[in-house]
């Protein structure tokens, strides 16, 4: 149990997957203008990604890994590098589900996700994420673990992130840094606070 | 034709460059620019990546369902990932390691699917790859710009080459281990940001919100 929990707050503060590995920057800079907006776009992420890291990691255990085959009588192959395009084709499937799903049962949350929910396909924490639990070799309960930190902790970033830029509009920034430059440094400082827990041993 | 052509291929160098201007394509790659040799490699690959996925889907563009579209283009450029990344794994394995996650994650890197589907789609096979060509230089420059003073501000060296000896080894430069951890990378895109909207000045955004001095009289 302790170890799920150490997984947990590692996967949520130290290894932050948008302050400490930069996945997931393109929405993170361009749609953290607002809290409400950056609210529904983490929870959307935190959804998707317990879900496709615990499906992702069944696929390649026991379709693609070498010798994942052999219930299928077929104990040498090993389809390992087919990875990226199932990964791809199995989040873009999830998402599209999902919006069915939320669509037709939870309207509610739909309309409130509204515009982010097709936009995560193509967001990197997703398949960071899948990446990530195929490379460390996690278990099933560990990447059930993993995705929701994962998402959790990209969707704490985001709205700390548009807090701040909310604030920051009524300051006095440079012409060049206008924006996108401003954004850039704030990220960096804030990336800086995030360090302060990669020395927690748990 | 030749002018436009130019025009395709240097104008996402710097004035439309993916990265400082488009917000395009910033994901996968920072994590790599600690040093040199692997963001050499990462830039590589996009450029690849990149020109060729933008050529194959400017030449079926007229075959592409509309509806379906986003799904074909990923097919596309996930296999072309797997071919870059099977080359890597096999001409030099020591530094896809260390490339870990980042070259798979060029599928889902904006610049490409964005190039795709705002100029592929629309334009020829040979306009298409050159574009590709092109923006994939552009993302390229800053990547490399990032990676050398990283590796040169924080570990001395250049493509692991020692350029100011560290004090470690009996020289006189103390690394500056800020520039090893992801804070950095950050900082330096937000001032060459900085720099280049200066240059550029077309670049800058406006304020969403003016500050106005309503106590001097002068300028009300």
């Amino acid at each position: 149990m302790e170890a799920y929990l150490s997984l947990f707050v590692r996967a949520v503060f130290v290894e932050n997957l948008a302050l400490a590995f930069f996945l997931g920057m393109c929405t993170f800079l361009a749609i953290s203008k607002k809290i409400e907006t950056a609210l529904g776009l983490g929870l959307a992420v935190i959804v998707v990604q317990t879900i496709t890291v615990p499906v992702n990691h069944l696929i390649y255990e026991h379709l693609l890994k070498q010798g994942a085959l052999a219930w299928a009588g077929l104990p040498d192959v090993d389809l390992s590098f087919l990875g990226f395009v199932t990964y791809i084709g199995v989040i873009a499937a999830l998402v599209q589900i999902l919006e069915m799903f939320l669509d037709r049962h939870v309207p509610r949350l739909y309309h409130a996700l509204g515009i982010f929910l097709p936009l995560i396909t193509v967001n990197c924490a997703i398949l960071g994420g899948t990446l990530f639990m195929v490379e460390r070799h996690y278990t099933l309960p560990e990447s059930v673990v993993y995705g929701l930190g994962s998402g959790f902790g990209w969707a704490l970033a985001i709205a700390a992130l548009a807090g701040i830029r909310e604030k920051l509009k009524y300051s006095d920034v440079p012409d060049g840094l206008q924006g996108l430059g401003i954004t850039f440094i704030t990220v960096g400082l804030m990336s800086l606070g995030f360090m302060m827990f990669s020395g927690i041993q748990l | 034709m030749a002018s436009k052509a130019k025009q395709v291929l240097l104008r996402p160098l710097i004035d439309e460059n993916p990265i400082t201007l488009q917000i395009l394509g910033i994901c996968s790659a920072l994590a790599v620019t600690t040093s040199l040799l692997p963001s050499l490699l990462m830039s590589l690959s996009v450029i690849t990546v990149i020109a060729f996925a933008n050529a194959s889907i400017g030449a079926l563009r007229h075959h592409i369902p509309t509806n379906i579209r986003i799904i074909v283009q990923m097919t596309i450029i996930a296999s072309l990932v797997i071919v870059a990344d099977q080359m890597l794994k096999a001409f030099a394995y020591e530094s896809s390691r260390q490339l870990s996650v980042f070259v798979g994650l060029i599928i889902t890197n904006c610049i490409v699917l964005g190039r795709a589907e705002a100029f592929a789609m629309k334009n020829s096979v040979g306009l298409s790859f050159l574009d590709g060509l092109g923006n994939g230089i552009g993302y390229s420059l800053i990547l490399i710009l990032v990676a050398s003073t990283r590796e040169l501000f924080g570990s001395g060296t250049l493509l692991g080459y020692t350029i100011l000896p560290s004090v470690s080894t009996g020289g006189w430069y103390e690394p500056n281990g800020l520039m090893l951890l992801p804070p950095s990378a950050f900082f330096i895109i937000g001032l060459i940001i900085w720099a280049i909207r200066s240059w550029k000045r077309e670049q800058v955004e406006g304020p969403e919100f003016r500050i106005r001095h309503v106590h001097r009289t002068e300028e009300m």
